[in-house]
């Protein structure tokens, strides 16, 4: 039986985050205390008097789920439990890159025994689709609209993995949804290693980048497969492995299924630049 | 034991007493002796503790959260712009019930920038359901401290205390006090034990999403179990008294009301020099006495009405204003006598921002003037040359 | 009630000083409340420290205005601020009094000055004008015992007893220094 209990889950249909979040914690296993950002996992798993969480799990605010872990950890730590119970911070990419990046990159600096899972679906999809670090560059959100004057997001994601790795924890690493075995795999050696830790799920959002929720799953192997999304591992700071692509599919497949890029598909200047942003991903991490 | 201590020293040997098990903060001036003093004690040994240091006042709120939420006893301190920093977090340790203790070293908001005292920092969290006790010594300082665990962790309660210091004036102070044995703490204080808490064995979920159908009791629950705690200090106190043979604590205290014409009302180290200046004024033959607040949130509207009722002429003192209206103790006190018998003359005061002092003369000053008329607001010792200078075009 | 105002830069002990003060006076059974007023907290700035004291609980948590014992740490203090403001006339000065400098003449008050820093290089070794003029407080004032001093000295430095010792010989000769130059 799964620890997540999606009969009290009101996710969206083909949510990937929902998808990610019960992976991580039926590997994580009933001993495991969870602390959770505001966002969307949050609000679709918690709702009064309901939880779809079998495991102990606590949501305080949106930008401090790795300090609250750290509370955890330490009280675990007193209490002379950490070794038979792990820490799970969790949170989306606005809680994590954004608004959550100063706590946690002193979780990190701590050095604390816990597991931080970033559900990277690109946007602040739980208040309604706007711009985050992590939204890809000429992406519309409803903060960063196409129009007259503007092709969507004028900046690239925000380089998270490099950033963490900086931090020399003893692991980095992304996965998606799309690549199941590899981001269990990841899980389980991730709550393998001492120290902090760092996961980036790739998780679509139908409601946000606007496919059909049967695509989920399509969209999630398509990233990494055009090189957009490379799945990557660090330790002590070195990249250690990337999931190599050989044949890297062009990046219209990928971006003609979402509606998010639909007002690319006809211009050729930018679509180009898309494709340099997978060349690039492509050479830098080896894939 | 009696010593002559810093007051920051004397909330570190309040805290390591209590056995905290994860203590977190950050630094701000003036709350900083005490965190070093506790960080000391755990370097030493003599405090068995997870000290976490953190990269801001809200990942300090945050951490203790999280050591509370899994059932340890917790503490912080900080101090103006810190628990401003912090305020979210204390709007949610509140309402997720955790029974937090902090020390708040008083001190003014920026800005301009100040480093030094009034109560602008705490009254700012007024509403959050927190309580707050303010001491008037540095054995207060010390002895609230010790009580604020017992009543936030009274099962009837399960709320936070702030206990409020004067920045500097108490914090960088020094003072006797006597430092309890940890016999008669363990006594007095027994261990955190609860099972509301993150346990695997027992599985919880904290931090609920509420919608509008089950938000509005959470509120309603706080504010009775706030009631509840105007029942529980009184009883505490009388405990520690019990214990440790000294008087502590309470709502209110009344100095020298009984036959008082004039009474100021105060919070904190200004009612020490109220009490001098009382003593000096009534051996000049004036009627003059003292109410002051020692528990402001929840705040003694009953004790506060029954030590006031029958004195004619009452002002009250602060070391805060809510921009735009009054003084907050002046509106609530006002609030209290409204529709009641016994009406005082009410007025307010505003006082000591940013570290003016208040000396013996101007609370002198302020008694006379609650002799000649009652007014809402009036800022004592405001300098009329240095008005309108800090905004230049 | 007798009220203590120091002069000092910061950095200078006016605030471990008003504290071994109020401990020596706490020893002798007296209460006390001994604190600073700083400024923006930088090495060097002007600073009070204050401690106020009395045969019963000191209550008054305001700063001092009307000191009956001034203490000047730093003299050339005396050249830009007004250290003698409220002095009341029954009180005492007790300053450190710097080589080919002379004692600041008041009109009533008594005012004590020794070469406390020179006391402090010959025994400490270092110019901390600080110790020494604790030695003299105790001496031109009455109000405290030198072994309570000395015990409050010992006491602050427990954890530095390379150092105790010296100090405490500062603080004598601090305290014998009065007799030689009192006026």
């Amino acid at each position: 039986m799964s620890l997540f209990d999606s009969k009290f889950s009101t996710a969206c249909p083909g949510c990937g985050q929902e998808i990610a979040a019960k992976i991580v914690v039926d590997i994580a296993g009933k001993n495991t205390i969870i602390s959770n950002a505001t966002g969307c996992l949050e609000v679709f798993s918690s709702k009064y008097p309901d939880s779809a969480w079998k495991v102990p799990w606590v949501h305080s605010l949106f930008e401090n789920s790795a300090a609250v872990a750290s509370g955890v950890e330490a009280a675990l730590k007193h209490l002379g439990k950490l070794k038979d119970i792990k820490v799970i911070a969790q949170a989306g990419d606005g809680g994590t890159a954004d608004i959550g990046l100063q706590a946690l990159s002193g979780m990190f600096e701590r050095g604390q025994e816990i597991l931080f899972c970033c559900y990277d679906n690109e946007a602040y999809e739980n208040t309604g689709v706007q711009r985050s670090g992590l939204t890809p560059l000429n992406t519309n959100t409803t903060t960063t609209p196409p129009g007259k004057e503007s092709v969507g997001n004028t900046r690239p994601k925000k380089p998270m993995l490099e950033i963490c790795a900086a931090h020399k924890i003893p692991y980095v690493a992304s996965a998606s949804i799309g690549f199941i075995k590899d981001l269990k795999d990841k899980v389980k050696k991730a709550l393998s290693i001492r120290g902090p830790k760092y996961l980036q799920i790739f998780v679509p959002c139908p409601l946000g980048w606007r496919h059909g929720p049967e695509l989920t799953m399509k969209i999630a192997k398509l990233a990494v497969e055009t090189g957009l999304y490379p799945l990557v591992e660090f330790e002590n700071g070195k990249l250690t492995s990337a999931m190599k692509i050989p044949q890297p599919k062009p990046v219209e497949e990928y971006l003609k299924l979402q509606g998010r890029f639909k007002h690319l598909l006809k211009n050729k200047q930018e679509l180009q630049r898309i494709e340099e942003t997978a060349k690039a991903n492509i050479e830098s991490f080896g894939l | 034991m009696k010593r002559f201590l810093e007051g920051s020293r004397g909330v570190a040997e309040a805290i390591r007493l209590c056995k905290p098990g994860v203590i977190s903060a950050y630094p701000i001036t003036p709350q900083t002796h005490i965190v070093e003093d506790l960080a000391q004690f755990v370097a030493d040994g003599e405090l068995k503790t997870e000290f976490v240091n953190v990269e801001s006042e809200h990942s300090a709120a945050s951490v203790v959260l999280g050591a509370l939420a899994t059932g340890v006893r917790a503490f912080t301190a900080t101090s103006s712009q810190g628990l401003l920093l912090m305020g979210e977090v204390i709007y949610n340790i509140a309402g997720m019930r955790l029974p937090l203790v902090l020390t708040c070293a008083n001190r003014a908001v920026s800005a301009p920038i100040s480093i030094w005292n009034d109560h602008q920092d705490s009254l700012a969290m007024r509403d959050t359901g927190w309580i707050q006790l303010y001491a008037e010594n540095n054995q207060e300082a010390l002895d609230f401290h010790i009580q604020a665990y017992k009543l936030a962790e009274n099962k009837e309660i399960m709320l936070p205390v702030m206990v409020c210091m004067d920045g500097y004036i108490l914090t960088h102070g020094y003072e006797p006090v006597d430092i309890p044995e940890q016999k008669k703490v363990d006594q007095f204080l027994p261990p955190y034990n609860t099972s509301y808490k993150l346990d695997p064995s027992h599985p919880i979920t904290m931090g609920h999403l509420a919608e509008p159908s089950c938000y509005m009791e959470t509120r309603v629950d706080i504010q009775n179990a706030l009631n509840r705690a105007l029942e529980m200090i009184p009883q505490i106190a009388k405990e520690f008294g019990t214990v440790f043979e000294r008087n502590s604590g309470g709502l209110v205290e009344s100095y020298r009301l009984e036959d008082a014409q004039y009474v100021l009302v105060a919070k904190g180290s200004l009612a020490g020099t109220i009490k001098e200046v009382v003593d000096n004024l009534r051996k000049k033959g004036k009627k003059v006495g003292m109410l002051r607040i020692i528990t402001y949130r929840p705040l003694p509207v009953e004790a506060i009405y029954q030590a006031l009722k029958n004195i004619p002429n009452v002002g009250i003192v602060e070391k805060a204003i809510s921009l735009g209206a009054f003084g907050p103790l002046f509106t609530e006190i006002k609030a209290i006598f409204q529709n009641k018998k016994g009406n005082p003359k009410i007025s307010g005061f505003v006082a000591g921002l940013g570290g003016r002092d208040i000396t013996r003369e101007t609370v002198e000053r302020i008694f006379s003037k609650i002799e000649k008329r009652q007014m809402d607001l009036e800022f004592i010792d405001v300098k009329q040359e240095r008005l309108n200078e800090f905004v230049r075009f | 009630m007798k009220e203590l105002k120091i002069y000092a830069r910061a950095g200078q002990g006016a605030i471990t000083s008003a504290a071994i003060l109020g401990q020596a006076l706490f020893l002798e059974g007296k209460y006390a409340y001994a604190f600073p007023n700083f400024g923006a907290a930088r090495m060097g700035a002007p600073m009070n420290a204050f401690l106020r004291f009395d045969n019963k609980p000191v209550r008054a948590h305001c700063q001092v205005y009307s000191p009956d014992y001034v203490v000047i740490i730093e003299p050339a203090l005396t050249k830009v601020l007004d250290c003698f403001k409220g002095l009341k006339e029954e009180g005492i000065v007790v300053i450190n009094i710097r080589k080919g400098e002379e004692l600041p003449c008041l009109d009533k008050q008594r005012v004590v000055g020794i070469s406390a820093e020179e006391i402090a290089l010959e025994t400490i070794g270092k110019p901390f004008a600080n110790t020494p003029l604790l030695g003299a407080f105790a001496k031109a004032t009455g109000q405290i015992k030198l072994e309570s001093m000395l015990k409050a000295i010992e006491m602050h430095f427990s954890d530095k007893k390379e150092i105790l010792e010296k100090n405490l010989e500062a603080a004598r000769k601090g305290y014998e220094a009065v007799n030689e130059t009192a006026i």
